[in-house]
């Protein structure tokens, strides 16, 4: 991490400086209050696992400090509210990160004999970010949930 | 080489569903970290974890490069009989880190 | 006054009292007289995982640790626990002691060092590398025998020329950031230095398993680091210059409890 220096201070005309504001005045006008969108990469990811299936952000919880002081090791916990019966239960729960170099973390893989759909691990986090985790069910249906996080260090890159 | 840590009850009744931890060392390392030369220090993690249940698989990781290192896992699984539950981690040298442990089912 | 109001005066002063002793007992543990571990400077997340009896990673080295003290070697094909017995018993108390001076050579000595001169004099065996992780495993699982326990190193006495010498290093400038220790750690020490929060740099919990190095590592490893960070060439590990420093640190957090292994940054 090196410290700033006077020529990484962007320097901007008062004319610019206004375009840049007058875009985003636009860009926030038009965005609903904690609407997210997904990178690239995690699209990519997601569409390859559930194919063309819509996520419905329901039913499921994902735990994660608001701020990591290192990405190295940030505590985690993913749980789908299901009964894990032969009639309701997860099939599987997979993590993203679009903020890191590769945007899928972890895939599970639970079914019947799981009891709880509940999962708690350690993510290693290169910067801040929104963490996406979908749930997908028994019966085909797929259920998401998001997180956001600040990472102070990142990890992935950092060197030691 | 440090052995793999689990821990789980040792007994419980039938159909309880009971929590499984685990921990293993492993660097998991990324392939994005340069070293103190500035070399690209070589992807190197593991990428699969199961659990079987008397030889059946009931639960299944698939590992990228966001699992820190020395990961940590805990997962639930239902005690159906006694037996032997066997943790296996892989990882692209396709070394295998396995450990077992017994459960009696009352 | 009414005699209810007095009772009631009573009994909420006495809670009041109790909870401040509480209080006191749970947080002074990593704090005394000022001197503060490395754990008051840690997240939530990070001392719960300190504390968590399982998913601490430097419980993995415990455990090796735990192994390698029962697994013979060298030429005398005997182990720790050949002269040693249980270390639950045997080793309690001991890493509050050091470094200390070994009286038959009148040198200052770490735990690292101790292991390895045990290993070469009584089992027969080659020392260890530094920074192995056979011996981080042994010096880990040694520590963990100590946890809780306040640290209680000594100054004084044969100790004293290698304490001064600790010391003096501890406030030398080095390095082309031209720093001290003591600039940091002593004067800055609760503030912001970019992203992070200095700290007292307290060496109670070592080894420690540092997030950033993604394992375990010893106090050397630390200086080495610390001192590259200043622009200062590293001494080696091992070093009597680190094992003096090393001395002088003990004391400095002198009551602190031995938290091996830490969780840290």
């Amino acid at each position: 991490m090196e410290p700033c220096t006077s020529d990484d201070v962007v320097r901007l005309n008062r004319r610019a400086m206004l375009q840049r504001l007058g875009t985003t005045g636009v860009l926030v006008a038009l965005w609903p209050a904690r609407a997210w969108t997904m990178s690239e990469a995690v699209q990519q990811a997601m569409h390859q696992r559930i194919g063309t299936r819509t996520p419905q952000p329901h039913g499921m919880t994902l735990r994660l400090p608001p701020l990591a002081e290192t990405g190295n090791s940030v505590p985690l916990t993913v749980a789908v509210d299901s009964a894990m019966t032969p009639d309701d239960h997860v099939l599987r729960i997979h993590v993203f990160v679009e903020g890191n170099p590769e945007p899928v973390a972890a895939t599970y893989h639970l079914g019947r004999r799981a009891g709880k759909a509940v999962i708690s691990t350690q993510m290693r986090l290169a910067r801040s970010q929104t963490v996406l985790a979908l749930a997908e069910m028994h019966d085909g249906s797929v259920r998401s949930v998001t997180a956001d996080i600040v990472v102070t260090l990142g990890a992935c890159v950092e060197e030691s | 080489m440090i052995k793999p840590r689990v821990r789980l009850p040792s007994t419980a009744s039938k159909g309880e569903v009971i929590e499984i931890k685990t921990l293993i060392s492993h660097p998991m390392e990324t392939g994005y970290r340069r070293d103190a030369q500035g070399h690209m220090i070589p992807h190197h993690i593991i990428h699969t974890f199961t659990c079987t249940y008397n030889g059946e698989q009931v639960f299944r990781a698939d590992w990228h490069p966001a699992v820190a290192a020395n990961p940590y896992l805990a997962f639930y699984t239902v005690a159906t009989e006694s037996g032997r539950l066997r943790f296996e981690w892989i990882d692209d040298t396709g070394t295998v880190y396995a450990t077992e442990a017994d459960i009696t089912v009352v | 006054m009414p005699w209810h109001l007095v009772a009631l005066s009573a009994v909420l002063v006495v809670t009041y009292a109790a909870l401040c002793l509480l209080d006191a007992g749970a947080s002074a543990q990593y704090s005394v007289e000022g001197r503060r571990s490395g754990y008051t400077y840690l997240s939530p997340e990070n001392q719960r995982l300190q504390d968590d009896d399982f998913a601490n990673p430097g419980l993995l080295w415990v455990e090796q640790g735990r192994e390698l003290w029962r697994q013979t070697d060298g030429t005398s094909h005997a182990s720790c626990a050949t002269c040693h017995g249980e270390a639950e018993e045997s080793m309690r108390g001991v890493r509050t002691r050091y470094p200390r001076v070994d009286s038959q050579r009148g040198k200052l000595i770490n735990l690292e060092q101790q292991i390895n001169r045990c290993r070469e004099v009584h089992l027969q065996a080659p020392a260890y590398p530094y920074e192995s992780a056979a011996l981080l495993a042994l010096t880990t699982f040694v520590s963990w025998q100590s946890r809780g326990l306040p640290m209680a190193v000594h100054s004084d006495g044969p100790a004293a020329p290698f304490f001064a010498a600790g010391k003096h290093f501890f406030h030398q400038r080095r390095g082309q950031l031209d720093l001290a220790c003591a600039h940091c750690h002593d004067q800055h020490a609760g503030q912001r230095l970019r992203g992070e929060v200095i700290s007292q740099g307290q060496t109670n919990g070592f080894p420690i398993y540092r997030h950033l190095w993604q394992t375990l590592g010893s106090t050397h490893r630390m200086f080495a680091w610390c001192n590259t960070a200043v622009r200062a060439e590293p001494y080696p590990y091992g070093d009597d210059v680190y094992v003096n420093l090393e001395l002088f640190l003990a004391w400095r957090g002198r009551g602190l409890p031995v938290e091996t292994p830490a969780i840290r940054r």
